[in-house]
């Protein structure tokens, strides 16, 4: 499986998601040049956090539509798999990958702590390697990660299994309390109708060792190297 | 001509800057403000001369780039 890790101006989480693809998972890996459409040669490509052409706009917008994210497209309807961390994520929602939109966290600050998760699907080529229901924790950082998806869309997302993370407490219970910036539903990652575009608020790239305190996020990415 | 772009979220959602600025507000004694929302304004020149080209070139200028229709609102102008 080879891997590309999408680089715009002002992403700032890149090499972190390099080195865990390179000296973690020992999998082949390249830097994506955001002016570069020519992907075919990958089988994945990461779309990693930071602050893309400075969140100028709104996050991720200016980066939805750069000749890398419009070969997104054909990438993934060819059914290769894409994921979007962070301010990734917030990319693929502007380029209509992934139902819905990041808005300003509700309380208006920017949040950075260690927060406990729920995988309330694991029959993903995302999670296959997590249990449904288990309680997972991840770094998160940022101001634009109020998850909004209208209700209608949402029913289908969640009839369809397309909610794969939610926020929780340490004992996996979603409540208000445990959400950290007011996303519907404490929504923390989702995914496409066909499976193969995940986005996600959280930063698995920053646990995968344990000399950085959290491995959690080493889950995610061995479930997907298995596809 | 000038196009000018008023952008505000839309009705429902969440708006943390317009309720800070409503809470600010009536802290100075505004006591009648009822609601504030806080968007953004752009201005953008074209070359155009023509005002329905300019028209419809700024529905799709808002469509695909300026506005995201699920989370915000638009007005436009055009300024001869």
């Amino acid at each position: 499986m080879k891997f590309g890790v999408a680089v715009y101006p002002g992403s700032n989480c890149d090499y972190d998601t390099y080195y865990v693809i390179r000296d973690i998972l020992n999998k082949d890996v390249s830097f994506v040049d955001y002016r570069e459409s020519n992907i075919e040669k990958y089988d994945c490509i990461i779309v990693p956090g930071g602050f893309s052409f400075g969140d100028y706009l709104r996050p991720g917008a200016i980066a939805s539509h750069t000749p890398l994210t419009n070969a997104l497209k054909e990438f993934t309807e060819k059914g290769k798999f894409v994921i979007g961390i962070c301010n990734g994520f917030q990319i693929l929602t502007e380029a209509h990958l992934l139902p819905g939109a990041l808005l300003p966290n509700n309380h208006g600050r920017f949040v950075c702590k260690h927060q406990y998760l729920k995988v309330e699907n694991n029959n993903t080529p995302f999670t296959k390697k997590l249990k449904k229901g288990e309680v997972i924790k991840l770094p998160i950082a940022h101001h634009d990660g109020n998850y909004f998806v209208d209700q209608d869309t949402l029913k289908k997302m969640e009839e369809n299994g397309q909610i794969i993370l939610r926020y929780c407490d340490k004992d996996g219970n979603v409540t208000p309390d445990s959400n950290p910036n007011g996303s519907v539903s404490n929504i923390a990652g989702v995914s496409n109708d066909r499976f193969n575009v995940f986005g996600l608020m959280p930063h698995p790239e920053r646990a995968c060792e344990s000399l950085l305190g959290l491995t959690d996020g080493l889950k995610l990415f061995l479930s997907i190297i298995e596809n | 001509m000038l196009i000018k772009f008023y952008i505000k979220p839309r009705k429902g959602v969440l708006d943390p800057q317009g309720r800070a600025v409503s809470e600010s507000l009536k802290s100075l004694g505004f006591n009648d403000v009822k609601d504030v929302k806080v968007g953004k304004y752009i201005e953008v020149y074209v070359e155009n001369k023509d005002k329905d080209k300019a028209i419809e070139e700024a529905k799709e200028m808002a469509k695909k780039a300026l506005v995201n229709d699920l989370i915000e609102d638009y007005e436009f102008e055009i300024v001869e």
